[in-house]
């Protein structure tokens, strides 16, 4: 188990720069999840880490000790790619042995931990294979176990469930998680789905265009997103935002827009507005809830049923809302509806800055 | 029933096609036809004229002549020391070029070392100055290191000229390969002797079966290096067979002859026959990615 640290690090292919000062502190035995759109730096970050990419400037530190320029063998890793880069010609068991016979280990000790690794992940009837002759999910189950063997410090995961169709990855999603909290070994996660970011971090980090944008428990990277971009990115179906201006009263802070007037008092404020202002506030479509008696209207547009909800589009004097209904909605297309917002819930941002407020 | 018939019926088109083919297939195999019947044809038939006839008397002299007692100007030993030659060149010119093949290619698309792009252009250049202009130099310059008219001689002229061709090869194959892979094996903590021994040699069968079949009947084929370069002892079949054929005395032996150019191309021929089908995937491997 070991921590790793990353020092303004920079990443440059040619005249592109692709990770621009970067710090990071991965914490011991937690599952870090770098999730953003692609083309963001993250896996340029995580094969930097790795070594696979040689940096720029900047230091990476693993376990304490620094690795910047050591060889990908030295850093005491795992890696799992998305294409599983399981070696064609060896079988199951040989694959997973490749590191240990190179490095030496003795032939108890290589076949105690292919055994103890293939059992954790049930692979036993399939160790005679050659990867040709696995399926998508197994195969993928055997580059996790190629790392797992190495018993590294830390453990690097590179969009590992992408290439897999929808219910396996859900089903090797769950299993990584139990994996986590059975080794509880350093984990570092690339991904650009933010489900199993969700699901499998203790913590995220956002980034976008080779920048850290917020780094935080899921939740509280959902709740409280620190930018628009965060805001944004996270959810779906997306998070609403309405363009206003903030209006501060002696006793109260009014949001107001074109059609709409909020009291937004109770809202925590990170600095007190003095004067009035351009804002943007989001709010989740879990959070705008459809009400008769609310106090804003809208025609429904369209309604995209999704088995154990609905997801209602609302025209809102020309701006589409959506909303997450539960159950069967009493209401159809072109219908006007009420709807409130949960003010408690709601985000403000600058509109400006684009930072959160 | 009807998408059967529909199939088989005859069109023009098709009629002109089979047409096409057939005449072509003719035309090649016709000489192929002539050396066949030749070869196991006794003089006195040969000089009726009739060539297209079958042999009336067939005899398989001819063919023990031209293996073991034809003449190459004064020495009548027939040409099966050239085939022993041939093998013996062709074997090392085979294995070795390969193998540094392999990996330069392997070296040019995962390592990528500095200048790898240039090396491989200059390497790719190699490929298109006529062989002509290299010999006088090559010349003096295996002289110069004693290994002129010599098998070890014969065998890096060969590896030379193969180069291009072997890395080009290989260093398609293995662009084609996930890099991926590669890093995979890096962190399992291969270097790159180990990676290129137990991970991509392994996996570059099909890619070895093609370069050995164009090296193999490529060496077998040469003419002029094998003239210039392999020396008196090591003389390879092809310059044999062309002693066998200008060497006569008194009547031309055209049975011999044609016998001795059969067994030549024999091995060429045998491996056309039993891989066409890695041959043109080789070929396609090869032009499909420049």
């Amino acid at each position: 188990m070991a921590s790793v640290s990353i020092h303004n690090l920079c990443v440059r292919f040619g005249a592109n720069e692709v990770i621009k000062d970067l710090n990071l502190d991965v914490l011991e035995r937690e599952f870090l999840v770098l999730l953003g759109p692609s083309g963001c730096g993250k896996s340029t970050l995580l094969h930097s880490i790795a070594g696979l990419i040689d940096v720029s400037s900047g230091r990476i530190e693993i376990g304490a000790q620094d690795m910047t320029w050591a060889d990908p063998t030295d850093r005491h890793i795992g890696m799992v790619f998305q294409s599983y880069a399981l070696y064609p010609t060896m079988t199951v068991e040989r694959n997973m042995s490749f590191g240990l016979r190179i490095s030496g280990k003795p032939k108890a000790e290589i076949e105690r931990r292919v055994k103890r690794v293939a059992e954790m992940l049930h692979l036993q009837p399939l160790l005679h294979r050659k990867p040709s002759q696995l399926s998508g999910g197994q195969r993928q189950r055997v580059a996790i176990g190629r790392a797992l063997v190495r018993e590294a410090d830390v453990f690097l995961f590179d969009e590992p469930l992408s290439n897999l169709d929808a219910k396996l990855r859900a089903e090797l999603r769950r299993e990584l998680k139990l994996l986590h909290r059975k080794l509880r070994s350093t984990m570092i996660y690339v991904t650009h789905d933010q489900v199993e970011a969700m699901t499998l971090a203790t913590r995220i980090v956002v980034m976008y265009a080779g920048k850290i944008q917020q780094i935080g428990a899921p939740s509280e990277v959902y709740e409280k997103p620190e930018n628009l971009f965060v805001a944004g990115f996270l959810g779906a179906p997306a998070m609403n935002f309405l363009h206003g201006r903030l209006k501060p009263t002696p006793d109260s802070v009014r949001f107001e827009s074109e059609g709409l007037s909020l009291d937004v008092t109770p809202y925590a404020l990170r600095a007190a507005a003095s004067q009035a202002r351009e804002v943007v506030l989001g709010i989740r479509p879990e959070n705008l809830l459809i009400d008769a008696a609310g106090e804003f209207a809208g025609t429904v547009s369209l309604m995209e049923p999704m088995g154990n909800h609905h997801v209602v589009w609302l025209d809102f004097g020309g701006t589409l809302l959506s909303s997450v209904v539960s159950g069967a909605p009493a209401f159809c297309v072109d219908d006007l509806v009420r709807f409130t917002l949960d003010v408690g819930r709601i985000s403000l941002f600058d509109s400006m800055s684009e930072q959160r407020l | 029933m009807n998408g059967n018939a529909r199939r088989r019926r005859l069109t023009p088109a098709r009629i002109g096609i089979y047409a096409f083919l057939l005449t072509a297939a003719l035309f090649f195999l016709l000489p192929l036809y002539i050396m066949l019947v030749t070869s196991f044809k006794t003089m006195d038939e040969i000089r009726l004229g009739n060539i297209f006839a079958l042999p009336v008397s067939v005899t398989l002299e001819p063919w023990t002549t031209a293996w073991s007692q034809a003449c190459t100007g004064v020495n009548c030993n027939g040409i099966r020391g050239g085939f022993w030659n041939s093998v013996l060149i062709a074997i090392p010119s085979t294995v070795l070029p390969i193998l540094l093949g392999a990996l330069n290619g392997y070296a040019l698309s995962f390592w990528k070392p500095r200048g790898a792009n240039v090396l491989f252009a200059i390497l790719m250049m190699g490929a298109f100055i006529p062989v002509q202009v290299m010999m006088y130099p090559l010349v003096r310059i295996l002289a110069t290191l004693g290994l002129f008219s010599s098998l070890p001689g014969i065998v890096t002229v060969h590896i030379i000229f193969s180069m291009p061709v072997m890395t080009l090869l290989f260093r398609n194959y293995y662009l084609s390969i996930p890099q991926e892979l590669f890093k995979a094996a890096r962190i399992d903590g291969g270097g790159f002797w180990r990676i290129f021994a137990q991970l991509m040699l392994p996996m570059s069968t099909p890619m070895i079966i093609v370069a050995a079949i164009m090296q193999v009947t490529g060496v077998w084929n040469d003419y002029i290096l094998g003239l210039v370069f392999a020396g008196r002892d090591n003389l390879p079949m092809t310059v044999q067979l062309n002693n066998v054929i200008n060497t006569t005395t008194g009547e031309r032996l055209y049975n011999v002859n044609m016998a001795a150019t059969i067994l030549t191309s024999m091995v060429p021929l045998a491996i056309y026959f039993f891989s066409g089908r890695w041959f043109v995937r080789g070929i396609a491997a090869g032009a499909v990615k420049g």
